[in-house]
């Protein structure tokens, strides 16, 4: 069923559609997790705001994929603004659920010991509740990768420069051709395991004093699609 | 400005809105589509869910590899089955077989998962209460267990279904039908007006179908 000539002369094109996709996704999980850091900090204690802001992250993360990127193509084109931006605010929901929930979870009692030590806001929050919560960010980071990685393909939908592997999945259908397809998703499949493994490795040697977290407890759906 | 303009004559045009490629065709399609795969997930992942949540066999087995599956990527997923579909049945095997088998595969795990949860949570004094009244295992699960997972059901078809729709909508890259076809179409003929009208479909489509089982899971709660 596998046409290995095909796969043979195209090991170029497979690393360059697998660097591109994990490019493509780095960016969007970079910028997706400082823009929620800086949306939890900011609603942590407006509980209006902080509501407000999980119900739309919660609303964009119901949305479709396809129809996001699609979505976009009349406003910024067939550009890379177009592929990040759907990828990024698919970001949002997982890292503020895990975000808030680690900083939820810091006892009320260290915070009192930190304020009695003369720590100001700024200072609690960043050198105890942040390391604190740690775990649960990092875990945040394992699934919004892990998600991203999966959504990178549809964004083949914007053409050939765009969708990483998921190209091959496009190219191949048009072709009618399975080893293509397969050789997309395959990789694209493999290249998620080895980023969430590096992750459970990076969280291990951060957060030491924490056994590291499954992927995927903290929140209902998994990816969106 | 233009393209809200475009939208809205492309939504509001009379002949979008009948024959084979019309939305309430494309939107029966995708109800379709979504209600089948989801019948068969429920069909499975629920007796399984009540099983392992009754007897706390294999749960974290069961729990631990459905969280694991839910990782699995929708597109990549139809991308697998696709080959397997296609080399069964050339014509239906490159349309709609790989998309309704993922949509199965994905809808499985967050019903299973939840229903597990449900069942298992129920408070154990409740269910010895009612062991103790006489009642037959299988009476414990109807008429204790069950109706009180009602709402952790609930939520877990909620996952499913929304997950379902939305594949449902990548189906459409690969020949199958449903309102993912005028976003396929439009971007490929650069028609912003099918393309947003499109969107503005999926979109509504997908959050009715969400705010639906939230207000249905308030009505349990009651």
């Amino acid at each position: 069923m596998i046409d290995w000539a095909w796969v043979g002369d195209h090991l170029d094109d497979l690393a360059w559609r697998t660097l591109q996709h994990f490019l493509f996704a780095a960016i969007a999980v970079a910028v997706g997790f400082v823009l929620s850091l800086g949306f939890s900090i900011w609603s942590l204690r407006r509980p209006r705001l902080r509501a407000a802001l999980v119900t739309a992250s919660g609303v964009l993360y119901t949305i479709p994929s396809l129809a996001l990127f699609a979505a976009l193509i009349p406003v910024t084109g067939l550009s890379i603004v177009t592929a990040e931006v759907p990828l990024i605010l698919y970001t949002l929901l997982i890292f503020m659920r895990n975000i808030l929930a680690g900083l939820d979870a810091v006892a009320p009692d260290v915070l009192e010991a930190a304020d009695a030590m003369g720590y100001s806001g700024r200072a609690r929050l960043l050198r105890v509740e942040l390391p604190l919560a740690l775990p649960l960010v990092i875990g945040g980071v394992r699934l919004a990768s892990v998600s991203t990685i999966g959504l990178v393909t549809v964004s083949g939908i914007l053409g050939d420069r765009f969708g990483g592997l998921g190209f091959f999945i496009f190219e191949g259908y048009r072709h009618s051709f399975p080893t293509e397809i397969l050789f997309g998703a395959l990789p694209s499949i493999a290249l998620a395991i080895l980023v969430d493994l590096a992750l459970v490795a990076l969280q291990r040697r951060l957060t030491p004093w924490a056994a590291a977290q499954p992927a995927g407890g903290r929140i209902g759906p998994a990816g969106a699609s | 400005m233009n393209i809200l303009t475009d939208t809205l004559a492309w939504l509001t045009d009379p002949s979008h809105w009948t024959g084979p490629a019309g939305i309430p065709t494309r939107l029966g399609e995708h109800l379709a589509l979504s209600g089948v795969s989801m019948a068969v997930a429920i069909a499975l992942a629920i007796p399984i869910g009540i099983y392992i949540g009754h007897t706390g066999r294999y749960a974290r087995l069961v729990v631990n590899s459905a969280n694991l599956w839910r990782a699995l990527p929708s597109l990549a997923l139809i991308g697998i089955v696709l080959p397997f579909t296609s080399a069964m049945d050339p014509q239906l095997g490159f349309k709609v077989y790989p998309t309704l088998v993922a949509m199965v595969v994905l809808a499985v795990p967050p019903v299973l998962v939840n229903t597990q949860a449900g069942i298992a949570g129920v408070d154990r004094d409740l269910v010895e209460a009612a062991r103790a009244m006489g009642m037959r295992e299988r009476q414990v699960v109807r008429q204790v267990e069950l109706p009180l997972a009602l709402p952790a059901l609930d939520s877990g078809i909620r996952s499913g279904a929304v997950q379902v729709v939305a594949t449902a909508t990548l189906g459409a890259i690969f020949g199958s039908g449903g309102l993912g076809r005028y976003l396929v179409e439009g971007v490929a003929q650069q028609d912003d007006g099918m393309t947003f009208g499109g969107v503005v479909l999926v979109a509504a489509l997908a959050l009715s179908v969400e705010a639906g089982f939230v207000l249905l899971q308030r009505g349990m709660k009651k």
